[in-house]
């Protein structure tokens, strides 16, 4: 595949040199003269030393035939413009955001850029996963929606310990994709009843995270 | 009238003591406290310290209850983000944008803000009045230097 990378820093830099590993075609847009030389000697002729929020430079870069463009820059406003100009001046296919500031992600949103990815979030995603929440961990976000994928294990004592399915009391718009019960996966039907020490995975909105848990902790 | 400004810099500051004598209602935003001085001794209005694409900071600065927005940084893109969250989150009325490239400026005024680049400005006005263009030139630099004018007069005079 062929990707144009915005903002050749550190997550520009490695994004890319993984990208040219996995065997696709990059191209880095970095405005700095020096680090854009630095970039050459690493990865070879992958680089156009330009800003890449103006779009001719985009143009030359190839995002409107790119599989991807990749806003990754260290500045919020800078990834916003970057990845709105490559959608109204270049109709690229597909423009994924770095959002430094998390607060960010629901103003990109709601400025038609879809796909963002927050380091802080996926940090505390990370996070929350190796600390012990009683067996509740948020595993990861799903692209391009305001959803998200939980695991929880049930605790004895709980209220959905020996409950049904159909009687949890899951917020609405969440979904049981499944249920691991001794190392198996079962179907999750409204009669299903869950046992201490299943596993169950439950897709939610990012917003009623506290709903879910209070459903299967109490 | 009530009026957000982010964006405290010559330009801001100049256009919010405008506005405050004429008795609208004015936030003016800067993330760097310094900027505020050059507000006037008599403004009526509100500084607000912080980062003017934050909604969190321009809620406080009042965007909500705002019938006009601009954005006056030095960034361009720093701009467009922070009129886009006053046009599309907050709905506000009129969004004006300073956006020094021109081709940028004229991409998002086809996406309904309203951008004006300095450079395209100051050139065309500077064109006009080397060319002797009675339309536009000379009444807009009369304008101007009536307001530089009213400036410079209000300098305490200092004695040699």
């Amino acid at each position: 595949m062929y990707f144009v990378v915005a903002g050749g820093g550190e997550v520009g830099f490695h994004l890319s040199k993984a990208l040219l590993e996995a065997g696709h075609e990059v191209m880095i847009i970095e405005r700095d003269h020096r680090r854009a030389v630095w970039i050459e000697e690493q990865l070879g002729s992958v680089v156009i030393n330009a800003p890449a929020d103006e779009g001719r430079y985009q143009i030359q870069a190839g995002c409107h035939r790119a599989d991807a463009v990749l806003a990754v820059t260290g500045d919020d406003e800078d990834n916003l413009i970057i990845s709105q100009l490559a959608k109204l001046k270049c109709g690229a296919n597909r423009v994924i955001a770095r959002v430094n500031n998390p607060k960010n992600e629901i103003v990109f949103k709601a400025m038609g850029i879809d796909e963002t990815l927050s380091s802080t979030r996926v940090l505390m995603g990370v996070i929350e996963q190796e600390l012990p929440t009683g067996g509740f961990m948020p595993l990861m976000p799903l692209t391009g929606s305001h959803l998200e994928l939980i695991e929880a294990e049930i605790a004895p004592g709980t209220p959905p310990a020996g409950q049904e399915v159909q009687n949890l009391g899951l917020p609405t718009g969440s979904l049981i994709g499944g249920i691991v019960r001794k190392g198996e996966i079962l179907h999750a039907h409204g009669d299903t009843r869950l046992e201490v020490g299943d596993r169950v995975i439950v897709f939610a909105p990012t917003a009623a995270e506290q709903e879910v848990r209070k459903a299967l902790f109490g | 009238m009530n009026v957000v400004i982010v964006g405290c810099g010559r330009t801001g500051a100049f256009l919010a003591e405008l506005l405050d004598q004429g008795g609208d209602t004015v936030s003016i935003v800067d993330i760097e406290r310094s900027a505020f001085k050059r507000l006037p001794a008599d403004f009526k209005g509100t500084p607000v310290l912080g980062n003017g694409t934050d909604m969190d900071i321009l809620r406080q600065a009042g965007v909500d209850k705002a019938n006009a927005f601009l954005s006056l940084t030095e960034g361009d893109n720093r701009n467009l983000m922070a009129a886009q969250i006053a046009k599309k989150i907050f709905g506000v009325g009129q969004v004006i944008a300073k956006v020094n490239d021109p081709i940028r400026a004229a991409t998002y005024r086809g996406q309904g803000l309203y951008t004006f680049s300095r450079t395209t400005i100051l050139g065309t006005l500077l064109h006009a009045v080397l060319s002797g263009d009675k339309s536009i030139g000379p009444n807009l630099m009369r304008e101007a230097m009536k307001h530089d004018e009213e400036l410079s007069a209000e300098l305490p005079s200092v004695k040699r």
